[in-house]
């Protein structure tokens, strides 16, 4: 389980890094999106990874046995922030390009 | 108390001066300057008696007591003194004012300002505690600089208010720095404190270092060689200013300083030779500077200088009469001084220029207030029966005296006597060339007269300070000043006498010496001064100034320049390489630094499902990767592919409300980045394939950086969730989720409850992000090559026109006839989830954010089934009230917390009894999650129906282009 998913966090971070390195905009994009997924997932597994433990307390439930909460919180409004920087950087590489006339992250075309 | 209103008085003043500001008339604003200072005025008078004979007024509020800070206001003798001459004098600049501004300056901001600074330097004056004093040190630096650049279109204005800043800035640090330390010496940074440890303070090791960094803040305030040359050049501030500031209060808090620290840092041979070489070069070459001025106020400015230096050599010699002198001086200066300023003031208004070489002459029109400023020079020249010739006096005496035997002690005697003719020489000169000689001939304003009698009512009555200080001291200011002198040197107090008449002695004769010499000096050096230029010979040239602007340009131009260009990028790519390869290499040094090993991989427990679906994940990421360049809607679904791996990861591993909001927020992520789609230019693989060496090897270079964070990221995460969880805070939220939150859904409960502020600031920040891109796209103008319809939305139109049935746009609308209908009919269902969500969330998986995303998908969805038109038709939505509506309610529930008198969101949780349903969990959170819900809602629509607008308005580029090609 472990292992499944560390290597997902190490592919997702390797493909969005590379596209964060790239020269146009929506690269940059798509590939902070990827490092935010990876980011998250990063996050949530510090709590320990446990199947059908969820957070939600019953009658008689053990919690002890439960999965830990605070990540899963922070994850949570991460993903929402994470929606609202995307539409950020979204409409500022719309408003760049609409500008410069040019998706280039640097606004202008690197000379050849 | 009365300390308080002292202090507050002023600034609250200068803030109604600043609502005066709508008012044309300056008589207003100066009427309530003037009543303002006046007050401040009687408020000292009054508080005598308490200080009279050493007594103290003191005042504890307390602050930050864990770090000895606390505002701590006192008063004796020597701070009544100080505040005396800071607020009479302030009175009476202020009523010079009231006739020297113009009309067309903003005068109440002038007045304003001038009552900032007299805040502030009581402020300086009255402080108990040394940082509060340093709060106030450079309150007074700031409002100089607004002073001295008050006519802010006049370069020079700029210049010296940007200078003064600078230097006495930088003193102002070393001050704070040197305070610090003292503190840390005495261990209590409160004054009396400090003031009592003076023989702990100079056996520290650290006494050198503190000494220097307060001396580098008090010489800089008072313009002491090497730190004089900002002085002459804030004369550009109006005349009131440099009467004020620049003669009589601010340039004096230096020696004011050295004199408040005197009982706890003097006497030592360190402070004898720093203060003593910086004290005696200024005295000397401010009074030789002065002589070669033509600028009256400059020639005001290095006396001002020369006398400061004066004060500061007294106080090095650390004699308690010395110190006595010291104090006396510096009330005399001020009263002659500031005099001076205001009679030089009436000079320029009246002849319109301030160039010695052009006056002469004008006893003849201003008869009186010649004669004031010839009394009040000769007060500066130290002429016997007024009161510079009595503190004068006093120095000479001490200047002869041996104090600590060195050269410097021993050449004493010669540089007072010759400074002393320096400036009755420089005294002469002022009248002399001024009020004497020929009519003058080329002044730029013809017939100049008397000024308005209270114009020049501040001048009389400092002269005659000056006059009655000079003929009956021990009458006059004898007991003020004797209450001052104890209070600083408590039981050392010396046996003093302020007679005019010693009998004939040495410091006598030096007098007489430094008058007669004085004059021949001027008598042979008249014609060359009155036609010289500006400035003395030799030193014309090489100016403190040059020296401070070489350092300057070179410090923030040439170096910045450098630093920038050889360490510096705009280009993105490298600065974010840099980022990634520091990341990796923090996270690799840190890791093999505490002896980290990669764990064995464990294949056992792998869930085949799970694997299968992280190859599925895997894949997606790579081809997002892969695909982005070319194929942008491929690359955006292999995206959501991802992004649907991570969702069934939170499911899996015991996350349902990470799954629900992870999979919501993809629903808008991808519609989000379609709408952008369309902005983006056409880019084909066939076309710009031409790839160079050097782009491949840098293909090349981002790759094998990419493959190491994912690899460390790997080994690291691995490590870290194949380690046993460590006890953490997680239990506490677990136990008191049900008892102190009243919800089961634990997540839930940190979110609106435990952790409610951050939630706060998160809402806030997805409002302004919302906002931010609403803002930006209000003023969006696409790239030329994107205005025109898409490609497809042609194709159909032209479809349409061949066929004589169809009228256009009939594809565009006929598409997807059923899913949209179906997706209208969706909305109820979608709205009634999103309620469920949102009322579940504190005992199930949902919730405030998931359950607001899920609404604005039901809103979507509309706009998605109908297009921009159908849905606005029939919809109207109103983003930013959902987004008003969620921050107030949100901040309501939070502050109604206080009104039961709990901390701010302090929930409050029960169950009630609904017919029907049964018990229902009512808990004060539940209206913060609709907070959150509102403003989630809001947001979210604000950001994606701004962006579908684009699509709908009409760009007006090409019309704008349209006029500029026909020009071509």
């Amino acid at each position: 389980m472990e292992l499944v998913l560390a290597i997902g966090i190490g592919i997702m971070t390797g493909s969005g890094v590379w596209l964060i390195l790239r020269p146009r905009t929506y690269q940059v994009i798509i590939g902070l999106s990827l490092l935010s997924y990876a980011v998250n997932l990063f996050i949530f597994g510090v709590g320990g990874v446990k199947s059908n433990a969820a957070p939600l307390l019953g009658e008689g439930v053990d919690v002890s046995t439960l999965t830990d909460p605070v990540p899963q919180a922070l994850v949570l409004t991460a993903i929402v922030i994470g929606f609202a920087t995307t539409a950020l950087f979204l409409v500022v590489l719309l408003a760049a390009r609409g500008l410069t006339g040019t998706d280039h992250v640097d606004g202008r075309e690197q000379p050849k | 108390m009365i300390l308080v209103l002292l202090v507050c008085l002023p600034f609250v003043g200068s803030l109604a001066a600043v609502v005066l500001l709508r008012t044309d008339s300056r008589v207003l604003a100066a009427r309530m300057a003037g009543a303002v200072t006046f007050v401040a005025l009687v408020l000292t008078a009054v508080l005598y008696p308490s200080v009279r004979d050493g007594g103290k007024v003191r005042l504890d509020l307390e602050w930050l007591p864990q770090l000895g800070l606390n505002v701590t206001l006192r008063m004796d003798g020597f701070a009544w003194l100080f505040a005396m001459l800071v607020t009479g004098i302030g009175f009476l600049v202020v009523l010079y004012a009231r006739y020297y501004m113009s009309e067309e300056d903003p005068v109440p901001r002038f007045f304003s300002f001038l009552l900032a600074f007299m805040g502030s330097m009581l402020g300086i004056v009255l402080s108990g505690n040394i940082i509060l004093l340093s709060v106030f040190w450079e309150l007074t630096s700031i409002f100089s600089f607004l002073l001295i650049s008050y006519w802010h279109n006049n370069a020079a204005a700029r210049d010296g208010a940007r200078m003064a800043l600078t230097i006495t800035g930088i003193g102002g640090f070393c001050l704070l720095a040197g305070l610090l330390v003292l503190g840390h010496i005495v261990g209590s940074y409160d004054l009396d404190v400090v003031l009592a440890s003076g023989d702990l303070i100079k056996a520290h090791p650290l006494y050198l270092t503190a000494l220097v960094l307060i001396l580098i803040g008090a010489l800089t305030k008072s313009a002491q060689v090497p730190f004089h040359f900002w002085l002459p050049n804030a004369m550009a501030a109006p005349t009131p200013v440099s009467a004020y500031l620049h003669s009589a209060t601010m340039v004096k808090a230096g020696v004011f300083l050295l004199v408040r620290f005197w009982p706890a840092l003097s006497g030592t041979y360190e402070w004898f030779m720093l203060v003593g070489i910086a004290g005696i070069s200024t005295l000397i070459l401010g009074a030789y500077f002065a002589m070669f001025q033509q600028d009256l106020k400059g020639l005001l400015a290095y006396s001002t200088i020369s006398h400061l230096g004066l004060i500061t050599t007294l106080l090095s010699l650390g004699s308690p009469l010395a110190a006595v002198a010291a104090i006396f001086h510096m009330m005399n200066h001020a009263t002659f001084k500031a005099s001076l300023f205001m009679a030089a003031g009436i000079i320029d208004h009246e002849t319109g220029t301030r160039d010695m070489r052009r006056l002469s002459g004008l006893l003849k029109y201003l008869p009186i207030t010649g004669t004031l400023a010839m009394v009040a020079s000769a007060a500066m020249a130290g002429v016997p029966l007024l009161n510079g010739f009595i503190s004068k006096e006093m120095f000479f005496a001490e200047a002869v005296e041996t104090h600590a035997d060195s050269v410097l002690d021993r050449i004493l005697p010669y540089v007072a006597t010759l400074a002393g003719a320096f400036s009755v020489a420089y005294s002469l000169r002022f009248i002399h060339m001024v009020f004497f000689g020929p009519p003058p001939t080329d002044l730029p304003k013809p017939k100049p007269h008397e000024p308005p009698h209270w114009m020049r009512f501040p001048i009389e009555f400092l002269v005659l300070a000056c006059l009655v200080v000079g003929i009956i001291p021990s009458l006059s200011i004898g007991p003020f000043l004797h209450s001052a002198v104890i209070s600083v040197l408590g039981d050392r107090t010396p046996e003093y006498s302020l007679a005019i008449w010693h009998g004939i002695n040495t410091p006598l004769i030096m007098s007489l010496i430094a008058l007669v010499g004085g004059a021949a000096l001027y008598v042979v050096m008249k014609d060359y001064l009155a036609k010289c230029d500006n400035g003395p010979p030799l030193f014309r040239h090489l100016g403190g100034q040059r020296i401070f602007e070489r350092v300057l340009v070179t410090v923030s131009w040439k170096w910045a320049r450098w630093l920038e260009s050889n360490l510096g990028t705009r280009h993105l790519q490298p600065q974010l390489r840099l980022v990634a390869a520091a990341g990796f290499l923090a996270g690799a040094v840190s890791l093999y630094l505490a002896g980290f090993s990669p764990k064995p991989l464990a294949f056992k427990d792998v869930d085949p499902i799970f694997a299968a679906v992280w190859a599925i994940g895997a894949f997606c990421a790579l081809g997002a990767a892969y695909q982005a360049k070319y194929h942008r809607l491929a690359a955006l679904v292999l995206l959501g592919g991802a992004g649907i791996t991570t969702c069934i990861t939170f499911v899996w591993l015991s996350a349902p409300d990470l799954a629900i909001t992870q999979l919501v927020v993809e629903i808008v992520t991808t519609v989000l980045l379609l709408l952008g789609l369309r902005w983006l230019p056409k880019r084909s693989e066939k076309v710009d394939n031409s790839v160079s060496f050097s782009a491949r090897s840098r293909r090349f270079r981002d790759f094998l950086l990419a493959i190491s964070c994912g690899f460390g990221m790997f080994l690291f995460s691995y490590a870290i969730m194949t380690q046993p969880v460590p006890d953490a805070i997680a239990s506490y939220f677990l136990d008191k989720a049900y008892s102190e939150g009243g919800g089961r859904n634990v997540v839930n409960v940190i979110l609106v409850d435990f952790r409610g502020f951050d939630t706060m600031g998160e809402i806030a920040v997805l409002a302004i992000v919302a906002l931010t891109v609403f803002a930006l796209l209000r003023r969006f103008r696409p790239a030329p090559d994107s205005i025109e319809k898409p490609e497809q939305q042609r194709i159909q139109n032209a479809f349409d026109a061949e066929r004589p049935e169809r009228s256009a746009g009939d594809t565009v609308r006929d598409y997807l006839l059923v899913p949209s209908v179906i997706m209208q009919w969706m909305f109820p269902v979608i709205a009634t989830f999103a309620v469920y969500l949102f009322l579940r969330g504190h005992d199930l998986p949902g919730g405030g954010f998931a359950a607001g995303i899920t609404m604005a998908i039901a809103f979507l969805l509309q706009y998605l089934a109908g297009g921009v038109r159908w849905a606005e038709d029939r919809l109207r939505i109103l983003p930013l009230r959902w987004m008003g509506f969620g921050l107030i309610m949100a901040a309501a529930t939070g502050m109604g917390a206080w009104l039961l008198g709990y901390p701010f969101l302090t929930t409050h949780s029960q169950y009630i009894e609904v017919p029907f349903i049964g018990k229902v969990p009512a808990a004060s959170a539940l209206l913060f999650d609709l907070g959150v819900f509102s403003l989630v809602v809001g947001a979210t629509v604000l950001i994606l129906i701004a962006l579908a607008h684009q699509s709908v308005r009409m760009h007006r580029v090409r019309g704008l282009d349209a006029p500029k090609a026909e020009e071509n």
